[in-house]
């Protein structure tokens, strides 16, 4: 083990940068002098559940059939994004596009692309082919309006190998700051930048950085907080996956910046890729002396550690997060003291987001006007959201921030499935809001959600159509809410489990106009009063919800209907007496001998209809699956 | 965060006593220890009963009732064994408005058991989790490392037939 120096770090960004070059877009037609092709095969998460790991092996056994093991390279990289289409792989020079590969069609690409040059048309991901030929990716409506920063790694090297990191000047903000900056000077760069947290609040991290600065002590820490348990977002979780080493980076600048020698990634345990990522990362750094001892030469000394999150949603509120490391039930704290002056086992520490960390090393050597040159007026920069629910285009985008709604859904994300009518979407998790369409073209940022009653929160977009019901999505989330409180202050204890009673109350047709006059009441009282950021957000879905889609609310309370057809307890089943012929098939299937014949026989019918007894019926839906004769319906 | 107490009698050995003992020698020195210890404990016995915890306690010293707050505090803990096949249906928002729960309640149906259940066989455990990350495959299921996406509550029964 040897630490590698300046000079060293050069040469394998010389020897490395050509390469990964090849797997640019605009490099279409430039020669890589190892490899004719490269074959970047998704490794993330959701195109290995979708098998790309039997690809990749299959991949291997084709090429050598082939001989071609020593032409072209196959690399698994991190997400791609477009996880909707998973699993994904792309073939450069040409960049094509292969989506929803599966093992059976790999030999007639590495037959007919590979040997003969020629990309199989019919596996490319069909936006990218056109009247007027193959279109690169990035022209497709799904790439075409993204700017990826934050994920600008993710899908183009392999995480696992620290040299293709550092070919894409990896490694080199961190030199940057060693041998050119002093810490106040890269406070100044992250204030101009104008970069604020991407976990939810939105505090300005040169802010955050500065607070811990100031305070004297002989040890500070930096922590990583890769607890993203926001359900429906998976952002961290990419970026962790597909480019480590720029959050390792970022958080040894910031060890540098505040005075820190030791940092902490808080990870959930349930993402086992990018744990194991993590790890290789953090062996390879140390490898290369770019963590421990005397990095770079420069005498400045920073060391990481990986702690496991052990799946407590409250864990991603910062004094949480910190109790947690040490060792305790993850229950927050009072502040002030805020982290800054008494964090982690009670010394200056901070803690930044994954996506936050991953701006970092950009800005330092992009500087930061560049930064500050996209965004609105207040929130710079890129956003990443996990577009998910219902939506075409499911995955992950990154945009800057201001851009509307109406472009995220309707243009990248490729609109709603199967004809339906968008509802709302959802931003910010259980902290966030549901906003509705009368709202599509307002500027996503972070003063905007708030202004409209959500919030940016880590950044899982969910977008719900016509059949899904507002009020049981606001009970979905306080479910959750009640299960994830920790427990130690009253209002949210107390408070989340008595608003989920009363929803309760309402989706089962027993609620009235007063009960939601109390639930009002009762989430401001929670807001002004809950100990940590956990119960003072979790009366948004409520709030959000009974403002903009108060009519569903009144159709559950007054008209003891749930229009959409979710709300169980308020469905009925019906039969219509003139389409029913009397088959019987219902009457037999039904689990709760809730059918029974009438004396009606509907004209041109032989046998009488039957009805269903609402009393007996038990709402299992069978009779409806049954019915040959679309005789019965929901309502 | 309820607490089910397990009826399940203990049948730790010898060697994952040792094993136990061995790791807990290795990391009890470093700050904030007794998580990963847990979570190795929990690896080597698949989960914590509270024969564990006291043997934890007794090694580093650490009060009982603390482990016990711990274990019960995360999810990640279980006080009760889990079976051969953990079956856990993701109830994430993405994959909730796309009909999770009847996906959860249909596989609770046949398996005969709910939320952090075991069956009696010890062949299959239920539990719901959140976001294993595969929101594009919504709705989700993993048994043990498999993951099945795009699901629908008819097609259960054919996956559960293949671990029978």
């Amino acid at each position: 083990m040897r630490n590698i120096t300046i000079q060293e770090l050069e040469t394998i960004r010389e020897r490395m940068a050509p390469h990964i070059r090849f797997r640019h877009e605009e490099m279409i037609g430039q020669m890589d002098e190892n490899y004719r092709a490269h074959i970047c095969v998704c490794g993330g998460t959701g195109c290995t559940s979708s098998g790309s790991e039997k690809l990749i092996a299959r991949l291997e056994k084709e090429l050598k059939a082939n001989g071609l093991e020593d032409e072209v390279q196959i690399i698994k990289t991190g997400c791609f994004g477009l996880c909707a289409l998973g699993p994904v792989m792309i073939v450069h020079p040409e960049g094509s596009f292969y989506s929803r590969v599966t093992e059976q069609m790999i030999p007639e690409i590495v037959k007919t692309h590979l040997v003969e040059g020629k990309p199989v048309t019919k596996y490319l991901y069909q936006e990218t082919v056109t009247e007027n030929g193959i279109i690169g990716y990035d022209q497709t409506n799904f790439y075409r309006k993204q700017n990826r920063v934050a994920l600008r790694n993710c899908g183009r090297i392999s995480p696992e190998h620290i040299d293709e990191y550092i070919g894409t000047d990896g490694y080199f903000a961190l030199k940057k700051v060693l041998t050119e900056m002093k810490p106040e000077d890269v406070i100044q760069t992250l204030l101009d930048s104008g970069l604020r947290g991407r976990g939810g609040a939105g505090f300005p991290t040169g802010l955050k950085w500065k607070f811990a600065r100031a305070y004297d002590n002989d040890q500070k820490y930096v922590c990583c907080n890769a607890d993203e348990g926001d359900p429906g977002a998976f952002m961290d979780r990419s970026v962790l996956e597909g480019d480590p080493h720029a959050i390792l980076e970022a958080m040894t600048i910031a060890g540098y910046t505040i005075g820190a020698s030791q940092g902490y990634i808080y990870v959930r345990a349930e993402y086992p890729i990018a744990v194991q990522r993590l790890q290789i990362a953090i062996d390879q750094a140390h490898e290369y002396g770019l963590l421990g001892d005397n990095i770079l030469g420069t005498g400045f000394k920073f060391d990481i550690g990986l702690r496991l999150g052990a799946g407590a949603f409250v864990c991603g509120e910062e004094t949480a997060l910190m109790t947690s490391i040490e060792g305790n039930r993850g229950e927050p704290r009072p502040r002030p003291p805020f982290p800054a002056e008494k964090g982690l086992f009670q010394k200056p520490s901070i803690l930044n987001n994954v996506e936050t960390y991953a701006n970092i090393p950009q800005i330092i050597l992009r500087g930061p006007a560049w930064f500050a040159g996209m965004g609105t007026e207040k929130s710079k920069g890129t956003k990443v959201f996990a577009l998910g629910g219902k939506i075409n285009n499911t995955g992950l985008v990154e945009v800057p921030m201001g851009t509307t709604l109406r472009e995220v859904i309707e243009e990248i994300g490729g609109g709603i499935p199967n004809g339906k009518k968008f509802k709302a979407a959802q931003t910010g998790g259980p902290s966030g809001g549901c906003i509705p369409a009368q709202h599509f073209d307002v500027p996503i940022d972070y003063d905007n959600l708030i202004a409209i009653g959500s919030m940016m929160g880590s950044g899982g977009l969910i977008v719900m159509d016509e059949d899904n019901c507002m009020v049981d999505i606001a009970k979905f989330f306080l479910q959750f809410t009640v299960d994830e409180s920790c427990g130690k202050c009253t209002p949210c204890r107390i408070g989340t489990k008595r608003l989920l009673e009363m929803l309760e109350k309402i989706t089962q047709g027993k609620g009235t106009l007063e009960d939601l006059d109390k639930m009002e009441e009762l989430c401001h009282y929670i807001k002004a009063n809950a100990l940590c950021g956990l119960g003072q957000t979790a009366p948004n879905p409520v709030l959000s919800t009974l403002h903009f889609f108060r009519d569903e609310y009144i159709a559950h309370v007054v008209d003891k209907r749930c229009p959409a057809g979710v709300c169980k307890d308020l469905l009925r089943f019906v039969v219509d007496p003139n389409k029913c012929i009397g088959c019987g098939l219902c009457m037999r299937n039904c689990p709760a001998s809730a059918i029974s014949r009438t004396d009606y026989v509907a004209p041109g019918h032989k046998l009488a209809s039957v009805a269903i007894d609402a009393d007996k019926c038990v709402k299992c839906g069978v009779c409806l699956g049954n019915c040959k004769f679309k005789a019965i319906s929901k309502k | 965060m309820a607490c089910k107490v397990t009826t399940v009698p203990f049948r730790g050995t010898k060697e994952q006593e040792q094993k136990l003992l061995a790791m807990i020698d290795e990391l009890k020195d470093q700050p904030g220890a007794l998580m990963p210890i847990m979570q190795k404990a929990q690896e080597i016995y698949g989960y914590l009963p509270i024969e564990v915890q006291t043997m934890i306690s007794d090694r580093t010293g650490i009060p009982l009732e603390k482990i016990y707050g711990i274990a019960t505090f995360y999810a990640q803990f279980a006080l009760a064994p889990k079976g051969s096949y953990r079956c856990s249906v993701c109830l994430g928002t993405a994959c909730y408005v796309k009909g999770a729960q009847a996906v959860y309640d249909k596989l609770s149906e046949l398996l005969g058991i709910h939320e952090g259940e075991c069956t009696a066989d010890g062949k299959f455990s239920l539990e719901a989790c959140r976001c294993v990350g595969a929101c594009g495959l919504a709705p989700v299921m993993m048994i043990n490392d498999d993951v099945y996406g795009r699901l629908t509550p008819d097609m259960l029964q054919g996956i559960l037939d293949k671990y029978n």
